[in-house]
C-alpha cells in the first residue's frame, strides 16, 4: 500500500489559491497522463472540483515528488503553494479518499455532488489508462463506503450545499419558485451549478450575461435561455427575480442606485441576489434596499454550516464506519498481496513438475489412460502436499502486519520472479497488467 | 346559555392567544396544530352562540356586544380560509389576540349596549354591519400580514442562518395574503359605509347629519387610508415598512372608529 495524496481543498486554501489550481475538465486527461508519467508514479487519478484540488497516486516507494510535480504543472513557486498543501500518505490517504467521497471532508457536510465528482475524476483517469490497480481497488472501495455511509447514516438525508441552499433562500422569499426568472451574471461553475438547482425547482426563464459573449450564448444554449450583452445588463436585469452573479470584477458591479431603479420598474417586487463573487459584486449600499436581498458566499457558507451542526451526530457515525472501513481495506489489500506470490508459487512448481513429467516419459514408454491419470495424481500430490505449508504460512501471515517479510521470504526461496509492482493485483487482473511489464 | 358557548369559544380562542405569543419566540408544528383546532373549536362554539342568541330572538343587531362576538367570528372566519388557501396559521399571531380580546369583551356578562336611536330600515342596518365587519376582517388580517411581512424581511435581511428556520411563510406568500385581504375588504369597507350613511340619512329621528361627527370623520379617514394603501399597492406595489406604516396607520383609524361608538353623538349606543 504505497497510496499518496496531496492537495488543497476549501479548509487549506483560500479561493485564489484554489482558482490557480483548479484544472478545467478538457485538460483533466492530460493532467492524469501527465501525473502518471511523473517518476516513481505508477498510477494516479486528479480531482478537481471549486472546493478542492487532489492528486491522488500509487507511487513505487511512497515517497514521489508530488509537490515538484504540483509546481511544475501549475508553474507556481514552492512559497505560494506550500503552505496550503496536506499531504497522506497510505492508510491516512485511505482514510482521507473515503472521507472525500462519502462527503465528510466537504464544505457541506454531506452534500451528494461530491461522489458524483470523484466518479468522473475516477473515470477520466482510468479511460486514459492512469488508474489500473491499486488506486482502481482504492476508489471502488470508497464508491463502496460512500454508499454505505449514506444508507446508514443521516448525513446526507437533507443534503444542502450552496446551490440548495441558495434555493432553499429563494423559497424563503419567493415561496414557490414556478415562474421566477433567473439572471446568471458571470458564467462560472457555481453560477451554473446554482441555477441549474433553481430550475430543477420550476424556475421559468433564464438570462445570462458575460463579458465575453460567447460564453454567455454558450451557458444559455445549455439552459435554453437567452444570452444578454453585457452593456445590457441594466436595463434587462430587473426582468429577473434572482441574480446569481459572480464575475470577475474589481468592483461592485451593483450599486444603489441600480437596486433603485429595479425596483422601481419591478414595481417594487423583491429581488433576490447570490452574490458569489470575490470580491463582491452587489454594494452592501443595495444590499439594504427594501425589497433587495443579498447573500454573499459567507453568508451562503454561514446559512450551510448551520446546517452541519445539526449533522454533526450523523457524522461521528459516519467517522466510525469510515475507520472501519480503511482497516478492512488495509486488512484485504494486504491478504490481496501474497496472492500474486502464491500465485507464482504454484505456476513455479507446476512448471517444474511438467517439466519433470516430460524429461521421464520417453522413459517410461507408452502409458495406459489409467497410469496417465496415477502419475498426473501422484506428481500433483506431491506438489499440493509440498506447497501446502507455505501457502497457509502466507495466508496467516497476510493477516498480520509480517505479510511482506514472508513474501519476501517464500520468494528468494523459491526465487519467484513475481512482477514487484503489480504485487497486490488481483489474479483475474493480471493480463491487463502484465502488458506493462 | 349563549354566554356559556360564547366563553367555550373564548376558552378556546385562549389557546390561540398564547400560539400567538409563543409562536414569534420559537416554532413547533405541533403547537401550531392544537392552536389551530383549538380555534376551530372554538368557532364552533363561537357559532353556536351566535346562532342560539340570533334564534332565542334577543339578537340586538345594533348591540356593542353582539357586534363584537359578530366581528370576531368574522376575522375568525377570514383566518381559517387564509388557512384553507395558504396552509400557513402565522396570520393568527395578529388575528387571534384581536379575536380573543373582541370575544372577551362580548363574553362579559353586562347587559348589551344598544343604539339609542331606532333604525327604521333594519335590513339596511344588517348589511351595514356585515359588510363593514367583513371589511374590518380583512384590514385586520392585512394588517397582521403587513407585520409579518416586516419581521419575515427583517429576518432574511438579518442572514442569521437559525432564524431563517421560522413559523413564517415565504414573503411573497405574506405578501399576498397581505395584498389580496386588501383588495378583498376594500369593497366590503366602502359599501359598509355607504349603507351606513343610508341608515344614517334615513334614521328618522336624527334628521339631520352631522358630517363632524368623530366617527363619520374617523370612518372617513380610515376609509382613505384603505384606500391610499390599495392604491399605493397597485400603483407602485409599495409594501414593506411604507405598506406596513399604512397599514397600522388604517388600523389604529379603524380601531378609533370603531371607539368612537362609545362618544358619537349619532352613532351613539346607551347603557
Amino acid at each position: 500500500m504505497r497510496f499518496q495524496l496531496i492537495g488543497v481543498n476549501h479548509k487549506s486554501a483560500p479561493l485564489e489559491v484554489r482558482e490557480r489550481l483548479a484544472i478545467p475538465e478538457s485538460r483533466l486527461p492530460d493532467t492524469c497522463r501527465d501525473l502518471a508519467a511523473y517518476p516513481g508514479i505508477e498510477e494516479a487519478m486528479v480531482i478537481s472540483t471549486c472546493n478542492r484540488v487532489e492528486v491522488v497516486t500509487h507511487t513505487v516507494n511512497g515517497h514521489a515528488d508530488l509537490r515538484g510535480f504540483l509546481h511544475d504543472h501549475f508553474h507556481l513557486k514552492p512559497e505560494e503553494l506550500d503552505p496550503h498543501l496536506y499531504e497522506f500518505r497510505e492508510k491516512d490517504a485511505v482514510r482521507h479518499v473515503f472521507r472525500v467521497a462519502s462527503s465528510l471532508d466537504s464544505m457541506v457536510v454531506g452534500e451528494a455532488q461530491i461522489l458524483g465528482q470523484v466518479k468522473e475524476a475516477y473515470a477520466t483517469a482510468r479511460a486514459v489508462g492512469a488508474v489500473r490497480g491499486q488506486l482502481d481497488q482504492l476508489f471502488s472501495r470508497a464508491f463502496a463506503v460512500a454508499k454505505r455511509v449514506r444508507t446508514e447514516t443521516a448525513v446526507g438525508s437533507s443534503s444542502v450545499s450552496i446551490a440548495s441552499v441558495a434555493v432553499e433562500l429563494a423559497k424563503k422569499i419567493f415561496g414557490s419558485l414556478q415562474g421566477k426568472n433567473v439572471f446568471i451574471v458571470g458564467a462560472g461553475k457555481m453560477s451554473e451549478l446554482a441555477a441549474r438547482h433553481l430550475m430543477a425547482h420550476g424556475c421559468a426563464s433564464i438570462f445570462v450575461a458575460n463579458r465575453t459573449y460567447e460564453r454567455a450564448i454558450g451557458l444559455a444554449q445549455k439552459f435554453n435561455g437567452q444570452a444578454i450583452k453585457f452593456e445590457d445588463l441594466y436595463a434587462t436585469c430587473d426582468r429577473a427575480d434572482i441574480v446569481i452573479t459572480s464575475t470577475g470584477a474589481p468592483h461592485a458591479i451593483f450599486r444603489r442606485e441600480h437596486g433603485e431603479q429595479f425596483l422601481a420598474r419591478r414595481k417594487n417586487r423583491p429581488m433576490f441576489f447570490i452574490d458569489i463573487a470575490v470580491p463582491r459584486d452587489v454594494s452592501p449600499e443595495m444590499a439594504k434596499l427594501d425589497g433587495i436581498f443579498t447573500y454573499d458566499i459567507d453568508d451562503l457558507q454561514q446559512a450551510v454550516s448551520s446546517h452541519v451542526a445539526d449533522r454533526r451526530k450523523e457524522a461521528e457515525l459516519a467517522e466510525a464506519i469510515i475507520a472501519s472501513e480503511v482497516e478492512r481495506f488495509e486488512a484485504r489489500l494486504s491478504t490481496l498481496d501474497v496472492v500474486p506470490t502464491i500465485v507464482s508459487l504454484q505456476d513455479h512448481l507446476e512448471t517444474i513438475r511438467q517439466a519433470e513429467i516430460d524429461r521421464v516419459r520417453g522413459r517410461l514408454g507408452q502409458m495406459t489412460p489409467e497410469q496417465e491419470i496415477a502419475v498426473e495424481a501422484l506428481t500433483r500430490g506431491i506438489i499440493n502436499k509440498v506447497m501446502h505449508t507455505p501457502i497457509t504460512t502466507l495466508k496467516s501471515a497476510a493477516k498480520e502486519s509480517e505479510a511482506t517479510t514472508v513474501v519476501d521470504v517464500v520468494r528468494r526461496l523459491f526465487n519467484l520472479q513475481v512482477k514487484g509492482k503489480e504485487a497486490a493485483v488481483p489474479a483475474a487482473k493480471k493480463d491487463e497488467v502484465g502488458t506493462r511489464g | 346559555m349563549s354566554l356559556i358557548w360564547l366563553r367555550f369559544a373564548l376558552a378556546c380562542y385562549f389557546i390561540g392567544l398564547v400560539y400567538a405569543f409563543v409562536a414569534l419566540s420559537r416554532t413547533s408544528d405541533l403547537f401550531s396544530r392544537i392552536a389551530l383546532h383549538a380555534a376551530s373549536l372554538g368557532m364552533v362554539f363561537h357559532f353556536v352562540s351566535l346562532v342560539e342568541v340570533f334564534l332565542s330572538g334577543h339578537f340586538v343587531w345594533a348591540s356593542v356586544h353582539n357586534g363584537e362576538s359578530l366581528l370576531g367570528f368574522f376575522s375568525m372566519t377570514f383566518f381559517m380560509v387564509i388557512y384553507a388557501i395558504y396552509q400557513t396559521t402565522s396570520p393568527g399571531v395578529v388575528v387571534f389576540p384581536v379575536v380573543f380580546f373582541l370575544t372577551f369583551v362580548a363574553a362579559l356578562d353586562q347587559q348589551p349596549v344598544l343604539l339609542t336611536q331606532f333604525v327604521s330600515h333594519q335590513g339596511w342596518l344588517i348589511a351595514h354591519i356585515a359588510l363593514i365587519f367583513t371589511g374590518y376582517a380583512a384590514l385586520l388580517v392585512s394588517f397582521g400580514a403587513s407585520l409579518l411581512y416586516l419581521l419575515q424581511e427583517r429576518r432574511l435581511k438579518a442572514k442569521k442562518p437559525t432564524s431563517l428556520i421560522s413559523f413564517l411563510p415565504a414573503l411573497e406568500v405574506i405578501d399576498q395574503i397581505g395584498y389580496r385581504s386588501l383588495l378583498l375588504g376594500f369593497p366590503f369597507m366602502t359599501l359598509g359605509l355607504i349603507t351606513g350613511s343610508v341608515v344614517a340619512i334615513t334614521a328618522p329621528t336624527i334628521g339631520r347629519v352631522n358630517f363632524l361627527d368623530p366617527k363619520i370623520l374617523l370612518s372617513v379617514l380610515m376609509w382613505t387610508v384603505y384606500m391610499i394603501m390599495v392604491f399605493t399597492r397597485w400603483n407602485s406595489g409599495w409594501r414593506g415598512r411604507r405598506a406596513a406604516f399604512l397599514a397600522t396607520f388604517a388600523f389604529v383609524a379603524a380601531l378609533a372608529a370603531w371607539a368612537a361608538n362609545y362618544f358619537s353623538t349619532m352613532h351613539r349606543f346607551a347603557s
